[in-house]
């Protein structure tokens, strides 16, 4: 195991983050203090509460999971787009250097920013709802999990665009609507059948009511359910990225 | 200087997606510790096979050993011991000169040697620079820290691919500096480069790669010698129109003013017909003021080569 080599990757990744703390943070923080004002404060006083918690509490695992999901896949598509585009990437190419050592360092950096924003957006929620956690553990274990498996989705992503409106165009086009019709502002009971069914589609679906379950013990979904989404989900982008060091697709011509 | 191969090229073709076959099964071995340079027109696939040894390219057949290790098999062991400068100036933008040489020794798997980055930048002159960001240097410097990247992990073989394309006299003057202490050291170097007269200045041997196929590869000496020709240029005394036609079987050349005859010939021969030639032009009467001799460069046999 070369460990210098994923410690190197992580360090140069964890300094990009850092040198973009302030933006990469501020942004996310402020959409989601949005979102509290608007559906928290101002809808949710309509609302009431759903399933007994009280809307502005109800939301807030959800929108702790959008900007979790998309900087997830936008910093680790990021981070290894970068190199392919400038040319540095045929350092990591002839370096001894293992596919799972460079995710590692690339992947471990990402997520380790996600938890940071994760981490960020729960103290600012702080400031506009109290809430309480029932399950800590679960809490954490769901918030790793989506911070790494979402940040592999995102460095896979990075590894098949050649240009930077395909990279774009995964987190726009595909997660947005997922996110959002993934139950983070309500429950997906609250829907007409037809697309409750539908909704079982959407792989969002379990990540928000698994992390919801963490904090209010209810959830839409089994939690095991939403567990084995997670893990499988995990183990699928393990599996594609392991094929692509394996074949050199789009990275050894 | 032992003979035993360092890199040792089998059989290597390559043919690209897009059905591009830039080698044709290439063999090819790289002695301990010299400077090889492979030369070729643009396109003719130094690039490919420089990249298929670093492990940037998968050969489409054939095998490579660097060091005693199967690049494709053994390849930690390998690529540690390999070193590459690329010819494009792909570097980091935003991050230090010191931070990405850093960073590309701990790629490499060394612990970190802060006392060894310092050695390597102080040798490019990149000390006063360590801390500047990479993008704000210059083309010139970039190449330098590329370099630095290159020899961060202490590399045994290492690649120079057209180091010195679009690099100042001042750098080129160190770059081969650099290079000649390196194999000092028992570095094995190669090159690739357009400036043919550096490829004469520096290497042991020289490959020149021609359409994917290895065309030659012989000692720079034993090349220079072989396809070498000298030429003997007679400054006349009073200018010719022609030459007359009793010397027109010979090999001579009259300069565009008249004012000087040029005559070829090949060193391997025993008799290179100079006293023959001196004795005719007498007894015609073409009196000369003065004479030198020249040999061709290595320009002239590689043009030969690739035009052939």
């Amino acid at each position: 195991m070369n460990l210098h080599a994923i410690r190197a990757i992580y360090k140069f990744e964890m300094a990009r983050t850092f040198r973009t703390l302030l933006e990469s943070m501020l942004s996310p923080v402020l959409s989601t203090s949005l979102y509290f004002i608007v559906f928290g404060a101002a809808i949710g006083a309509r609302v009431g509460s759903v399933d007994g918690v009280d809307y502005a509490a109800f939301i807030i695992p959800g929108l702790l999971m959008l900007p979790l999901l998309n900087e997830s896949i936008s910093n680790a598509a990021f981070g290894i787009y970068m190199p392919k585009w400038a040319g540095t990437i045929f350092e990591l190419l002839s370096a001894p250097v293992s596919a799972f050592e460079a995710v590692l360092g690339y992947v471990g950096a990402a997520a380790t920013k996600s938890l940071m924003l994760g981490t960020l957006i729960l103290i600012t929620a702080r400031f506009f709802v109290p809430y309480h956690i029932e399950h800590p553990f679960w809490m954490v274990a769901f918030l790793v999990l989506t911070a790494l498996s979402f940040s592999l989705f995102g460095f896979i992503l990075g590894l098949w665009a050649d240009s930077f409106q395909r990279l774009q165009v995964v987190p726009m086009l595909i997660m947005t609507p997922l996110t959002f019709l993934g139950g983070a502002f309500y429950s997906i009971s609250m829907l007409p059948p037809l697309w409750q069914k539908i909704s079982l589609f959407n792989p969002v679906v379990y990540l928000i009511s698994g992390m919801r379950w963490s904090f209010y013990g209810k959830a839409d979904v089994d939690v095991a359910i939403s567990l084995a989404a997670i893990l499988g989900f995990l183990a699928l982008c393990l599996a594609i990225v392991s094929w692509i060091f394996r074949s050199g697709y789009k990275l050894r011509n | 200087m032992s003979f035993e191969p360092i890199v040792s090229i089998q059989g290597v073709s390559k043919t690209y997606a897009s059905g591009l076959q830039a080698l044709k099964s290439v063999d090819l071995d790289i002695r301990r510790g010299e400077i090889f340079a492979l030369l070729g027109p643009n396109g003719a696939g130094k690039t490919t096979l420089i990249s298929i040894v670093c492990g940037i390219v998968n050969a489409t057949t054939g095998s490579v050993v660097a060091d005693g290790h199967d690049i494709a098999r053994d390849y930690r062991a390998a690529r540690a011991k390999i070193g590459l400068v690329p010819q494009e100036l792909h570097t980091d933008a935003f991050e230090s000169v010191i931070a990405t040489v850093t960073f590309s020794r701990g790629l490499f798997g060394l612990a970190p040697n802060p006392a060894h980055i310092e050695t390597v930048l102080r040798e490019l002159s990149l000390w006063d620079k360590r801390d500047a960001k990479v993008m704000t240097l210059s083309g010139g410097m970039k190449r330098r820290v590329l370099i630095a990247k290159a020899l961060a992990h202490e590399p045994r073989i290492l690649f120079l691919d057209e180091p010195t394309a679009g690099v100042d006299v001042e750098l080129r003057h160190d770059m081969w500096q650099m290079v000649r202490r390196l194999r000092e050291n028992g570095t094995t170097i190669i090159l690739t480069t357009h400036y043919i007269e550096e490829a004469e200045d520096m290497a042991d041997r020289i490959g020149v790669i021609r359409k994917g196929e290895l065309i030659l590869v012989e000692d720079k000496a034993a090349l220079m010698k072989k396809l070498g020709r000298k030429q003997l240029t007679l400054a006349l005394q009073t200018p010719l129109q022609r030459i007359p036609h009793e010397l027109a079987t010979l090999p001579l050349e009259l300069s565009a003013d008249g004012d000087a005859i040029t005559y070829t010939f090949d060193t391997q021969r025993e008799e290179t017909g100079i006293a023959e030639l001196l004795r005719r032009l007498a007894a015609h009467g073409i009196d000369f003021k003065d004479l030198h001799s020249s040999q061709s460069s290595l320009e002239d046999i590689f043009v030969s080569l690739v035009r052939s």
